[in-house]
């Protein structure tokens, strides 16, 4: 069972439970976010783009504070799978679950394109359905998405290969060219040090059917739904 | 009891509105400005016994929600 949390200010949370529920038939429920437990059979947590709480203060400050919070923040710290995109990565990061933080693009633009993102590793129960190098279309949408943090932190997440995901040309070249947003490293997603925490600014969700931007994101949602799956048999 | 605190980003983080404010400030034949760094300003009535645990409070509501530690420094600029 799928939990995509819904925020005041979600967009994203429909598309996130058409793409789990229609495109790859698993069990996917909307969890409003005033609910203060997550449902007995949760197995993934989903927290999906948007305007939470209308961006007031920073990205992602004030949905931290949401009822529901306590609960995923619980989920995570029990092992449980929590993805969050755009939105939902930074809220992941104001929330402590992720370090860093998604500050305002490099140009001030807000940019709405499709985006060729190259994978670091694909053993990682987000990318397992992916190869090391391959070079996935995934659109971005957001205005605030350049990926920060300081410099020891930025080596930790290097050293530990937390990163997944980094802006590339359509050849895999990870350059300043194909940096959309001014994020350090390229960086387009991250994982925690434990590996069950996923942020990434893209929207694999909105790459889940041919002819409307290609299926590149169901190799990421569908990674984390073998996960789940593979968990329940063991 | 009324407090005003300011949040500023921390020197070595790119500051690109202020950056696209300091531009405009040029277009409007204001060439003396070099820089301009944007920030936050809040104005808070709160209930204290006195200004010490006013400071206290309110250091700890910038640290925790006010501002992030990443990026950010505050200042609590008075206190009355």
């Amino acid at each position: 069972m799928i939990a995509v949390i819904q925020f005041p200010g979600s967009n994203d949370d429909r598309d996130m439970l058409f793409a789990m529920k229609t495109i790859l038939g698993a069990e996917a429920s909307l969890i409003w976010h005033q609910e203060t437990v997550l449902p007995a059979k949760t197995e993934i947590v989903l927290l999906p783009g948007g305007f939470s709480y209308g961006d007031y203060l920073r990205c992602g400050a004030m949905a931290r504070f949401s009822p529901v919070m306590g609960a995923v923040q619980r989920f995570a710290d029990a092992g449980g799978f929590v993805l969050g995109t755009c939105n939902g990565f930074q809220v992941l990061c104001e929330s402590g679950l992720l370090p860093g933080i998604l500050l305002r693009n490099r140009k001030l633009h807000f940019l709405c394109q499709n985006t060729a993102v190259r994978v670091e590793r694909s053993d990682t129960i987000f990318t397992s359905r992916t190869k090391p190098g391959e070079v996935l279309w995934i659109p971005i949408k957001h205005g605030e998405g350049a990926y920060y943090a300081d410099t020891k932190q930025m080596q930790r997440l290097e050293d530990n290969g937390q990163i997944l995901l980094r802006y590339c040309d359509a050849e895999g070249s990870v350059t300043e060219d194909a940096n959309p947003n001014g994020s350090l490293h390229n960086i387009a997603g991250i994982v925690n040090e434990r590996g069950n925490v996923f942020g990434l600014m893209p929207h694999p969700e909105h790459a889940v059917e041919e002819g409307i931007g290609g299926t590149d994101g169901l190799k990421i949602l569908g990674s984390l739904l073998d996960a789940a799956l593979a968990r329940r048999k063991a | 009891m009324k407090a005003t605190i300011c949040v500023t980003l921390k020197p070595d983080v790119l500051d690109p509105q202020g950056q696209a404010i300091q531009k405009a400030c040029g277009t409007l034949g204001y060439g003396q400005v070099s820089q301009v760094r944007q920030g936050k300003f809040f104005e808070i009535d709160l209930d204290a016994p006195n200004p010490e645990a006013a400071k206290r409070l309110l250091g700890e509501i910038a640290e925790k929600l006010l501002s992030n530690r990443i990026i950010e420094n505050y200042r609590i600029l008075s206190i009355e």
